[in-house]
């Protein structure tokens, strides 16, 4: 039988039951490979459920250090009975299925052309542990105990994961150590080991830390300068605030009186958790809140008043799949047109695609100086895919002299030297107006902050004219934000090829990593990230300087394709959508054979 | 409009801002949408305001409020506003004892859209298109008092002298402070059948106590009319000293309020007065225990941990 082969480069997958303790063991085993110096991209595929359903784990060792989803098993863990027969037949051919032989195998699961590894898990659980909820947790460890002989993983390094893990409960860390003890040595006393898929230490991660989207940007919120989030339970949003209130009380609460300078409010919906936000950004505070695509559709009644009032506003979005409630637990990029011209009327969002958690960070803090700076809402446009799995990532960084940007906002004193305010006097000519804030001065600069038209005074008014003057104004406004908004990422020597790639967000790691599959075909392509909507000068030119451009996004419709059509006037043939909406991550398989069968249509 | 209700409600407004020496730039008024939430736009012009989205305020003043401690903030609101389309953000900021004043501009009807009846319309009560209202009314006074509010009271836009020591207590409280003021429009809902009309008002109604709101630096001069008399005490050292009209009742006690108006509303009166207060309100930053400095005014140094808190984070991510 065939055996495959290869030395850190591999996907091993585990099949779990959800809430079964599986998580923690399964980190452990990502992390131990990437303590080795090997770059791992980790991937939950998990249900919309608390417990019970089938869960699975997916991690691709690369030592090219590619970081987006390949398809393929090269090594299933299978501890879930339930989906037996699915995670046998996803294991491709010389692979390994590793399971738990307590019970045997039933024929109709043994095919002839993959290896399997029988380990007793239960057995031996049960065995050396007496507490029930020990013998189902410490199976887990059993399992990694035995990967660590079958795939060549450290032992010190897994040890060592182990004590820091449980640094603050001492007691657990024998236990812990003696279950991975007992899976490596049912390997070695009966199989062969290591596999002909097997992991080395190497040098290749530097730095970098193994981390959520989600913790990033909760952490970018809090350097960002927010004291108040207000928020609305949803998938897979949720971890934004928490990790925000988790660092918050470590770093935010005066040690003398306990008293916490921040607010976290769980709000009664998404319209409320928006609706505090902007009383505390109108109020000089800078807030914000985390949410998903079905809360964003409860918001934009807000981000209409916000866009159209001119409120500083933060907003989270990591998109799931949709249309509705959807799919709740898997990724998409669906939600674009939606933000990008959120509310009725005339309005345009400003949107940020971050692509890493670096990125979840550094945007997300800087959401906070451009909020500030534009006075409208910045939408921060992650997936569940960026938030909820760990990704490898360049360490984040701060600039200890680095200053809030508070934008145009008028003090007592500036107050003072005023003949009259005017809330929405372009005074500069960028289409940015000044600000106050309530409580500020007793006898100027107050004005009536509204949702109606209003002249320049913040006066209410009907007159065709001033309306016009005013979102023709936003118009100026939206064309500055342009200079201010991280530019997009280029990857072209010089304009030698005819063909170009366009992505964002999630879709980077996999588009970059088929880029360098079709080179190897001899297909070359330049190609673009964008970062940020509206788009730039520099993303009209890419789009003008190639015959044809690939948009490769995670939808159904072209959303991203439809937005540059739209705001460009790019002429659509131009412009050939490369899709993945199956609630999977994309991966460079996927965008290789589309772009190639495409050619070969064509051709 | 002559007559308006909601005219004579700006101007008890204003009046109590004027008693207590409020400065209009400390005190930030905050409405929805409707004829009520237009008001703010007529009164206290050195004011901040915010003229938001309809049945939103509340979530609006709840924001203002954890930014900046400091300010009186002065919700303005109407029966649609508050008691249909808003009635989820109504029910969680007394909840949530947002310390704010809260005032209804209770008439009964849509009167931005051409007299709809609202969900405290009378049963029966024809609308100025002539669809009767088949529902049951929401009393906003009764739901308040069930959902823990701090602070209840109803007044009359004709009542000024009821209504002006109420609004100034209702600033001085610490914590959520309700009025609902039943106020006629003359314009769609001012039939002598109607509860919210001037004839009916003037006719039932009935009240729990006058009133006499009591700055704590002011000397204590009260001249003392016959009957029961309660001094309730607030967090400042101010106090209110309640005249009892209504016997068998404790501005301090939820459960009789709520007797008292289930009684009234039996007789077909309109109860109006203070109709409870807790001394003892904690408004949302002390149960959120936020620190004493308004957060809007705490900067970088205060609120940026610092490269080297960064980089300790980090190691614990690798």
């Amino acid at each position: 039988m065939e055996h495959l082969r290869a030395v850190n480069d591999m996907v091993v997958r585990f099949a779990n039951v959800n809430g079964t303790g599986s998580a923690s063991a399964n980190n452990m085993f990502a992390k131990s490979i990437f303590r080795m110096g090997i770059p791992v991209a980790p991937k939950n595929i998990f249900p919309s459920n608390i417990q019970g359903l089938p869960t699975w784990y997916e991690v691709r060792v690369s030592e090219k250090g590619y970081l987006g989803r390949r398809d393929g098993i090269d090594l299933m863990v299978c501890v879930n009975p339930q989906s037996l027969a699915q995670d046998v037949a996803s294991v491709q051919p010389g692979g390994y299925f590793v399971y738990d032989n307590t019970k045997k195998l039933h024929p109709e699961f043994v095919r002839d052309d993959i290896h399997y590894i029988g380990i007793p898990m239960t057995e031996m659980c049960n065995h050396h542990f007496s507490e029930p909820r020990q013998r189902q947790l410490f199976k887990n460890v059993v399992y990694v105990g035995a990967l660590a002989a079958l795939l060549n993983i450290e032992w010190e390094v897994l040890t060592g994961i182990i004590r820091d893990q449980f640094k603050k409960a001492e007691k657990l860390i024998a236990p812990n150590i003696k279950a991975l003890e007992l899976g490596r040595q049912y390997i070695h006393d009966h199989f062969a080991y290591p596999l002909d898929i097997r992991v080395e230490r190497r040098d290749l991660v530097g730095d970098s830390v193994l981390i959520d989207g989600n913790t990033a940007a909760g952490l970018g919120a809090l350097y960002g300068g927010a004291t108040v989030a207000a928020w609305y339970p949803i998938t897979p949003s949720t971890s934004v605030v928490n990790a925000f209130e988790k660092y918050a009380h470590q770093l935010r609460t005066d040690p003398e009186t306990g008293r916490r300078k921040f607010a976290i409010i769980q709000a009664e919906d998404e319209l409320a958790a928006m609706g505090m936000v902007m009383g505390a950004t109108w109020n000089g505070a800078r807030a914000f809140t985390a949410t998903s695509g079905p809360g964003v559709s409860l918001m934009s009644e807000f981000l209409g008043l916000a866009y159209f009032a001119e409120i500083p506003v933060v907003l989270v979005n990591v998109q799931r799949g949709g249309p509705s409630t959807g799919m709740p637990t898997r990724t998409q990029q669906a939600d674009l047109l939606l933000a990008a011209y959120a509310s009725h009327g005339d309005t345009r969002q400003v949107l940020l695609f971050p692509s890493s958690p670096k990125e979840c960070f550094d945007h997300t803090a800087a959401a906070f100086d451009l909020a500030d700076r534009l006075q409208t809402p910045i939408i921060v446009m992650t997936d569940l895919d960026l938030g909820m799995n760990d990704h490898m990532s360049p360490p984040f960084h701060w600039d200890d002299l680095r200053a809030y940007d508070r934008g145009k906002v008028l003090d007592a004193e500036a107050l003072e030297n005023i003949q009259q305010f005017g809330r929405y006097l372009d005074t500069d000519g960028d289409g940015i107006c000044y600000r106050t804030l309530p409580g500020t001065h007793p006898t100027k600069g107050s004005f009536f902050t509204r949702g109606t038209s209003k002249d320049e005074y913040a006066r209410y008014t009907e007159d065709g004219a001033a309306y016009t003057r005013n979102v023709d104004r936003l118009i100026k406004k939206w064309e500055t934000t342009k200079k201010y908004l991280p530019p997009p990422e280029l990857f072209q020597e010089s304009h030698h090829h005819a063909q170009g790639l366009l992505f964002f967000g999630t879709t980077a790691y996999p588009a970059l990593e088929s880029m360098d599959l079709m080179q190897e075909e001899g297909i070359g392509f330049d190609a673009i990230r964008l970062t940020a909507f509206p788009f730039n000068e520099t993303v009209d030119a890419f789009i003008r300087d190639h015959e044809q451009v690939f948009v490769i996004e995670q939808n159904r419709d072209g959303q991203m394709r439809n937005l540059l059509i739209n705001e460009l006037g790019v002429n659509p043939q131009k412009l050939v959508s490369v899709l993945n909406y199956d609630g999977k991550p994309i991966s460079a398989n996927v965008i290789k054979n589309q772009i190639v069968g495409r050619f070969q249509a064509v051709g | 409009m002559w007559g308006c209700g909601h005219d004579s409600i700006s101007a008890a407004i204003v009046q109590a801002c004027y008693e207590q020496s409020v400065e209009p730039h400390r005190l930030a008024k905050l409405s929805g949408i409707g004829c009520s939430s237009k008001t703010p736009t007529y009164f206290l012009s050195n004011s901040h305001g915010f003229n938001s989205v309809h049945g939103r305020m509340p979530s609006i003043a709840t924001g203002a409020s954890l930014a900046n401690r400091e300010l009186i903030y002065l919700g303005v609101s109407g029966d649609g506003d508050s008691a249909s389309i808003g009635m989820g953000q109504f029910v969680h900021v007394i909840r949530r004892n947002v310390n704010m004043v809260y005032i209804v501009m209770n008439n009964g009807c849509y009167g931005l859209t051409k007299g709809q009846n609202s969900a405290t319309a009378d049963v029966n009560a024809a609308s100025k298109s002539g669809s009767a209202n088949l529902y049951p009314t929401i009393d906003l006074v009764g739901l308040a008092l069930e959902l823990g509010a701090t602070f209840v009271a109803r007044s009359f836009s004709g009542d000024k002298t009821q209504l002006v020591p109420l609004i100034k207590a209702a600033m001085a409280h610490p914590g959520f402070a309700f009025i609902d003021v039943v106020s006629p429009c003359v314009t769609f809902n001012n039939k002598p059948t109607s509860t919210k009309s001037y004839d009916y008002v003037r006719e039932h109604q009935e009240a729990t106590s006058s009133i006499d709101f009591v700055p704590s630096r002011d000397e204590i001069v009260i001249d003392y009319r016959e009957g029961d008399s309660t001094v309730v005490e607030l967090h400042d050292g101010s106090a209110l000293h309640l005249h009892k009209l209504a016997p068998h009742w404790d501005p301090r006690d939820r459960a009789s309020a709520v007797n008292r108006l289930l009684t009234a509303k039996a007789k077909g009166e309109v109860l109006t007065g203070l109709l409870y207060i807790d001394p003892g309100s904690q408004d949302m930053h002390e149960l959120e225990q936020t620190v004493f400095q308004p957060l809007n005014t705490l900067q970088g140094k205060d609120l940026c941990p610092g490269a080297g808190a960064l980089g300790k984070i980090m190691a614990g991510f690798r």
